[in-house]
């Protein structure tokens, strides 16, 4: 589904990632860990096209994302959900109107998605909240709008970059849930996070790879997760 | 396909439209300048239409027409004249010839002289209009003529000030164009500035969409529409103020001569209708080339 083979990134004369090879088969659950700057953000940036490799070769799909012109990189991440940490939304358009967005863009917003919509943001339980501007929702709520907006195009990969960085240990866990289930749906799912404990909460609900990133490169994390 | 594409571009899409912030001082520049633009390329188009019409008028009515001044003393001046006349009725391309009568000339000679003029007691040389006809007048073989047989016949084919003035007119015909075309240079560079400004300013909403799966076309198409119409309707205002200010100029007449000529006349009426149109053309061109440029630098 995303492979990554050999892939090293530099940016500004540093390397950021070396020889990283990774393969995310369809309905696999990975976790992505390390420290704080040890690039797993990059990585995550890699396999949805945002950043390109310096050396090595990325295919989603089949295709080479370094051969992809712009609106072919559109298509593609409309098949790849990303859940971001800072969980930008227009701040302007209601909670439903950002959810909905990839919708819009997609030319798909007149396929009767107000049911679909509603029903998104209650399993995510922002039901009540449709309305709501961006400004106006807390940590946990921005968390899961993120997750609703990166979702409802039913996309085949789910990547979540610290989802549960800014909302305390019961939202984290709501969350994790929310994407367990959508594993179990079929998803690739993987999140990048440094919460340990998360990945231990979750291990128990879900079988996951957890691949931790150190010294520039990737590797199977060990027992002790 | 091209046009087909331009018209996706353009339709109303308002859940796409709203991607971008309805508000910021791009918007009010925009249907500022367009507005401006539209106010001032309506004087400009009046000018040049007026010029045109000006210089068609004189090119028309004074080619077609010629003057015999005698300059003989008063004891000769009739047989001169009538000798003038006889050669003019014996020459191709003089469809009539004509002695202007004493309260003719006095008329001509009233602006500057009064009504009451005794004009048998002044040097006033003898006039004689000519129109011309097929095949047109030979003016050297005339003058020639009359020199030998009319020594005091002087003749004048309008041509010494006819075509200074006419090239004036024309001058100021494609001063007219020239402005309109600069009109819309500048619309296009205040358009492209604003919209440039617009996708910097609104570089976190791209990236946004970018993100979500937007294409380049559905980003540039909600900027291009909202630069396009708002330069329309700033357009529509600034000819209709344009328009109201050509009906406020006086009437034209003889009296007040060529500038209360500046304005719109019979069909000519229709053409502003084309400025606000241009105007969204320059709009739409000038913000769909800022927003590809400036989406390909953000890539």
């Amino acid at each position: 589904m995303i492979e990554l083979e050999n892939v090293s990134y530099s940016y500004g004369g540093g390397e950021l990632l070396r020889d990283v090879s990774l393969q995310l088969q369809p309905g696999s659950f990975h976790f992505l860990t390390g420290p704080s700057g040890a690039g797993k953000t990059t990585l995550l940036k890699l396999c949805y096209g945002a950043l390109l490799a310096t050396s090595g070769r990325i295919a989603a799909f089949g295709e080479d994302i370094a051969r992809l012109d712009r609106d072919q990189m559109a298509l593609l991440r409309r098949r790849i959900g990303v859940v971001h940490q800072d969980c930008r939304f227009l701040d302007h358009m209601t909670l439903a109107e950002n959810v909905a967005l990839p919708l819009m863009v997609s030319g798909r917003a007149d396929e009767s998605h107000g049911a679909d919509l509603a029903e998104l943001l209650t399993w995510v339980g922002l039901g009540s909240r449709m309305d709501a501007l961006p400004p106006e929702l807390s940590g946990g709520e921005r968390q899961r709008a993120a997750l609703a907006r990166a979702v409802i195009l039913s996309p085949d990969v789910v990547l979540a970059d610290e989802p549960t960085g800014n909302v305390d240990w019961e939202m984290s866990q709501r969350l994790m849930q929310l994407l367990i289930e959508l594993n179990r749906m079929g998803k690739t799912v993987v999140i990048a996070t440094h919460d340990l404990s998360l990945i231990r909460a979750a291990k128990s609900h879900v079988q996951a790879r957890v691949l931790r990133i150190s010294q520039r490169r990737l590797h199977l994390a060990g027992a002790d997760l | 396909m091209i046009g087909q594409d331009i018209r996706t571009l353009l339709r109303r899409d308002t859940r796409a439209d709203r991607v971008v912030p309805p508000t910021g001082f791009t918007a009010h520049l925009t249907l500022f300048v367009s507005g401006a633009m539209a106010f001032l390329a309506v004087f400009a188009l009046a000018l040049s239409l007026a010029a045109g019409r000006l210089a068609d008028r004189w090119a028309s009515e004074l080619a077609g027409a010629a003057t015999l001044r005698i300059n003989a003393p008063v004891e000769q001046r009739a047989a001169q004249t009538q000798a003038a006349l006889e050669v003019l009725k014996q020459t191709p391309g003089v469809a009539s010839a004509r002695a202007l009568s004493a309260e003719e000339q006095a008329a001509l000679l009233a602006p500057w002289f009064g009504p009451d003029l005794p004009l048998d007691t002044l040097p006033v040389p003898q006039l004689i209009e000519i129109i011309e006809g097929e095949p047109g007048l030979d003016t050297m073989g005339l003058r020639l003529r009359l020199a030998a047989e009319v020594p005091g016949a002087v003749l004048d084919d309008h041509s010494r000030w006819r075509e200074p003035l006419v090239d004036a007119a024309h001058s100021l015909r494609r001063l007219g164009w020239i402005s309109i075309l600069l009109i819309g240079g500048a619309t296009a560079a205040m358009i492209t500035l604003a919209a440039n400004a617009s996708l910097a300013a609104n570089a976190q909403i791209i990236e946004v969409l970018r993100q979500v799966g937007a294409r380049d076309r559905f980003i540039a198409g909600a900027f291009v529409r909202r630069f396009t119409w708002r330069a329309f309707f700033g357009a529509v205002v600034g000819t209709i103020l344009g328009l109201t200010g050509v009906l406020l100029l006086p009437e034209a007449s003889d009296a007040g001569g060529f500038l209360t000529g500046l304005g719109f006349q019979g069909a000519d009426w229709v053409l502003p209708a084309v400025i606000p149109v241009l105007g969204a053309a320059v709009a739409f061109a000038a913000t769909w080339s800022a927003a590809r440029r400036k989406l390909k630098e953000l890539s």
